[in-house]
């Protein structure tokens, strides 16, 4: 067994409405930020956990997800990155 | 007829829930805790307002897993009447009892304000106390009530008679400033296909007497009270 750090993005599903996102964008393009198209605030989690290999470790973060870090109607997830803690 | 109260950590409309049962409908009301595996042989449950594990990670995220959840799920699978409010209805949609989501109000505050819902479907064992288009002054109180959900998934609300109030303005129409949270298809409440799970986002415990500033929440308990009891 060997401790890992996994970190997850979650943010909501393309296509759904970001309030939060599109405020933050209009704010960028007050202050000049014109190349910005689109925000989308989301959440970043990292975990700290047992695995017996990287790929397990990542393995168990997404059915963490799945069950109850990301809501499967209206977010999407991705493993951010798999480290030695 | 017995309802059950259930409160979570950070509820805060289980009094209401509960007085609303008891004093306003003259029914029996007993009240059940997060952490019990018991129902007590309630009839109906009613899945309060507030804000269950300070909505960390999502609304109603965590309170879903809670110990009681499965005795209440297992209660909604057996076609048993579960009415969530507000909090409420963000933990039956976590809880897979309903479909969709709620999301942050599209205006990102908070809103405390008596609405205009309109009754879309009055042949619920909720709502049959109702006339079918009525209009109903509910308050609602949340930051978290914009519904939605993918469009099959609307689709299918809408073609199975399963959205119950609309937010409307005061002559009836489908107004952006009637709609509280921006929610899809000024969607207030809905029921599960087996028409034994309501959800809804405005307070009917909280409009069960005129001193309140409104009594027309009371018929949906005296719907419940009428058809569950029948």
């Amino acid at each position: 067994m060997t401790r890992y750090r996994v970190a997850v993005h979650i943010v909501p599903r393309k296509g759904i409405l970001d309030p939060q996102g599109r405020t933050v964008a209009d704010a960028l393009h007050a202050l000049g930020f014109g190349a910005v198209h689109d925000v989308h605030v989301g959440r970043h989690l990292v975990l700290e956990l047992d695995g017996d290999t990287e790929a397990a470790a990542s393995a168990s973060v997404r059915t963490m997800c799945d069950k109850l870090l990301a809501n499967p109607v209206t977010e999407d997830y991705e493993i951010a990155g798999v480290t030695v803690a | 007829m017995k309802f059950g109260i259930v409160t979570f950590p950070g509820s805060n409309c289980d009094d209401d829930a509960y007085f609303a049962v008891t004093d306003a409908l003259g029914a029996q009301a007993v009240r059940l805790w997060h952490k019990d595996h018991d129902l007590q042989g309630v009839d109906v449950v009613v899945l309060p307002g507030g804000f269950s594990y300070g909505d960390y990670l999502r609304a109603g995220a965590i309170a879903r897993f809670s110990p009681i959840m499965r005795e209440v799920i297992e209660h909604a699978r057996r076609g048993a009447p579960v009415l969530g409010i507000c909090n409420g209805f963000q933990i039956a949609c976590e809880a897979h009892l309903l479909p969709g989501a709620l999301l942050r109000n599209a205006s990102l505050r908070f809103v405390s304000d008596m609405v205009t819902l309109r009754v879309e479907n009055a042949a619920t064992r909720f709502t049959n106390r109702y006339a079918p288009g009525q209009h109903l002054r509910i308050p609602v109180a949340h930051g978290d009530g914009r519904f939605t959900i993918d469009a099959t998934g609307l689709q299918r609300l809408q073609d199975n008679g399963q959205v119950v109030f609309r937010y409307v303005d005061a002559s009836g129409r489908f107004t952006e400033d009637a709609n509280p949270n921006a929610a899809m298809d000024h969607i207030a409440g809905i029921i599960n296909e087996g028409g034994n799970v309501l959800g809804m986002m405005p307070h009917p415990e909280r409009a069960v007497d005129a001193l309140l500033g409104s009594n027309d929440g009371l018929a949906l308990f005296e719907s419940m009270l009428a058809t569950v009891a029948a």
